[in-house]
């Protein structure tokens, strides 16, 4: 009973396994592309608005987007990314949660033939083989643009008029490519100034708590402070609580420079809050969608795509406020 | 070279230390007074405290307030611990907790009402009762272990406030909410205020009924307190109750500091914070006798250690080491073990262990 059982179990599920097969050369061969893509989660309305530019675009350019959330867990986008391989689709594109330990995975892509773009985060690997392109921004030119603004507002920034331009900054989380990027790329810029210094940096894990709270304690530790640099939007809302509760006015007292142009964040810097923001955007769909079509197709791309992204100052976010969806 | 113990200091002097020493509280006071030393060097200023915009403002107000989650979650979780159990849902709880107060009070018309921010308030305490009820009925009745029973809810629970969300981050603009954390009464910080309030509430009720005793025998052994009489499964799953109520309150206290509530990150990991503030105040984790005192002083250990870290400059790289080494230290200064062996090498005739050294060094 149980034998007749189990092998009417085997069959069906062969049965089933073989018209998948069946079913997924009928779309190669009516010329539609498959995209599988990995998303790392929804950890913020950065992500959010990253995953809603992706099914979008894809839709529009005819794509069809098997999507998968690996919420924040690497076993779980590779166990996607072996999935895709498995249904055979015909370019698989992925936001890795961490930089290593893609390499099994990634070579059971190539042997399968089945390219691979990344977006929005590198891989760490020896074997730049394993993926066609990387889209995304970069890190280092976003903290460069920050220091740019700067060095060109330095008359304006020296709020206690001291001469010496006092830089707190306020990083990523540790090891994080933004973090690490986006504090190296402020650096050069900065350093061939002489007047404008980092006195204090310490991590706020990209959150408004974390900001706040380190915040608080450099207020206390460091009572020159001109400037704030904040390697996320929501490290920078956290700070100007902290820079309120301490009687001071953020934007005034203490300039406040951030990263990514959230919503909350560009409503803060409308209101004058916040000084400057570098646009980190999301919206990288229908580049995604162009680069896998490209692919497909077999034509040469980039090894590098980076997003295309803009800054804002006050002004320029109330113009861009009213649209900005994330 | 006489030794110092039986010089100078005379027969009563050398008890009175003695009996300090061994105190179990002694040494967990003696690392947070060191740890503020350190920072009155690195910054002389550090007890300043001064009135700003009519209430207290100085590093060790700020303390004090942001380790108000910590101590609320450490005070719930002391008496689970207590009881033999655990509670690893505390950091899940918290993120529901802020994420229905968030969401109730961006959804209401009267955003910022101070009606509304009550009712989201209770909304969410009313939630993590529900919460708590649940951990409870899986330890208590179903007799699933506590540390599985409650991790069920710890990986859900984070899904569950993600749900709640969006997965947005939520932000509300409420004074009566915000009040919660950055709120200040007679010029003292709200969020203290709520935590010591509560601390001070479950001291006496546990104290000064019998209360504290029955959570002990349920946890020294609960067949036994059950054959005694004694209500193990009702007094189980109170404390589960409580917990996730504790850790609620601490839920929405984050949450106001920042006005905004992001399900991923708050509360994060905060049920280590706890348990650490729990075991540094002398509390086995094999369950029985507890101190709440002892939590409050593993809190503001754990709070001022977090202050320390940007105020001395430590790199970002190294804050976990720092932290870590700090926290072996204090744990290795309990151990009647470890410090025997100190001691012995220092020649000086170390004693037997006493009978309790054991279950303290598991802790």
């Amino acid at each position: 009973m149980k034998k007749t059982l189990i092998a009417v179990c085997a069959l069906a599920l062969g049965g089933m396994s073989l018209s998948a097969c069946g079913s997924e050369r009928d779309s190669a061969e009516d010329g539609s592309i498959t995209m599988g893509f990995a998303q790392v989660g929804a950890e913020s309305g950065w992500r959010t608005a990253n995953t809603t530019s992706i099914q979008e675009s894809a839709k529009e350019a005819g794509i069809d987007l098997k999507f998968s959330d690996a919420q924040q867990k690497q076993e779980n986008q590779i166990k996607s990314i072996r999935s895709y391989i498995q249904q055979k689709v015909d370019v698989i594109a992925f936001s890795p949660v961490v930089e290593t330990g893609w390499d099994a995975v990634l070579q059971e892509a190539k042997r399968a033939k089945i390219p691979v773009v990344l977006t929005d985060r590198a891989v760490d690997t020896e074997d730049t083989s394993l993926y066609v392109t990387f889209i995304g921004s970069d890190f280092v030119e976003e903290g460069e643009k920050a220091g740019q603004w700067l060095v060109d507002n330095a008359d304006t920034s020296d709020v206690d008029k001291d001469g010496a331009i006092n830089v707190v900054e306020l990083q990523g989380t540790t090891g994080s490519a933004p973090a690490i990027d986006r504090k190296k790329g402020f650096e050069n810029v900065i350093s061939s100034e002489s007047n404008i210094k980092i006195t204090a940096s310490q991590t706020g894990d990209f959150t408004r708590d974390g900001g706040k709270q380190v915040m608080e304690a450099f207020l206390q530790s460091n009572p020159k402070i001109d400037v704030v640099y904040a390697h996320n939007d929501d490290m920078g809302l956290g700070a100007l609580e902290a820079i309120k509760a301490a009687g001071k006015k953020p934007g005034t007292d203490i300039k406040i420079i951030t990263v990514d142009a959230v919503k909350d964040g560009m409503t803060a810097l409308a209101a004058g809050e916040i000084n400057f923001i570098v646009e980190c955007s999301p919206l990288l769909g229908p580049q995604l969608m162009d680069v896998a079509e490209k692919v497909v197709a077999g034509e040469e791309v980039p090894e590098r795509i980076v997003t295309e992204e803009t800054t804002f100052t006050p002004e320029q976010a109330k113009e861009a406020l009213p649209d900005r969806k994330y | 070279m006489p030794d110092p113990r039986t010089s100078g200091t005379g027969r009563t002097g050398r008890a009175l230390a003695g009996r300090a020493f061994a105190h179990r509280l002694f040494w967990p006071l003696a690392a947070l007074g060191a740890l503020l030393v350190v920072n009155v060097i690195a910054t002389p200023t550090f007890f300043n405290v001064r009135i700003q915009d009519g209430h207290l403002f100085g590093s060790l107000v700020d303390i004090v307030r942001n380790g108000a989650p910590v101590l609320l979650v450490a005070i719930g979780m002391t008496l689970v611990i207590a009881t033999r159990g655990i509670d690893l849902s505390v950091g899940a709880v918290a993120a529901i907790a802020g994420a229905v107060a968030c969401v109730y009070i961006v959804k209401s018309p009267a955003s910022g009402a101070a009606g509304t921010a009550i009712v989201a308030i209770t909304t969410a305490l009313a939630v993590c009762v529900a919460l708590g009820l649940w951990n409870g009925f899986l330890v208590s009745v179903i007799g699933i272990q506590p540390i599985i029973a409650t991790l069920v809810l710890m990986v859900a629970g984070r899904g569950i406030a993600m749900l709640v969300t969006g997965g947005q981050i939520t932000t509300v603009n409420n004074d009566t909410f915000a009040a919660l954390a950055s709120g200040y009464l007679l010029t003292l910080p709200v969020a203290a205020l709520i935590a010591l309030g509560v601390f001070a509430a479950t001291q006496v009720v546990v104290r000064r009924t019998a209360l504290g005793m029955l959570i002990e025998s349920v946890g020294i052994n609960p067949e036994a307190s059950r054959l005694a009489g004694v209500r193990s499964r009702t007094i189980i799953w109170t404390v589960y109750v409580f917990a996730a109520l504790c850790a609620g309150t601490a839920g929405l206290i984050i949450a106001a500091n920042t006005h905004s509530v992001n399900a991923n990150s708050l509360g994060l990991w905060i049920e280590l914070d706890a348990i650490l503030a729990v075991v540094i105040g002398g509390t086995s984790l094999a369950g029985g006798r507890f101190s709440l005192a002892g939590s409050l002083v593993g809190a503001m250990l754990i709070a001022t250690l977090t202050r320390t870290i940007p105020n001395i400059g430590i790199p970002a790289e190294a804050n976990y080491l720092f932290k870590a080494l700090v926290v072996v230290m204090v744990c290795l200064l309990q151990s009647p073990k470890a410090r025997a062996v100190l001691q012995r090498r220092g020649e000086r005739p170390a004693g037997p262990p006493s009978p309790s050294s054991r279950e303290e060094a598991v802790a």
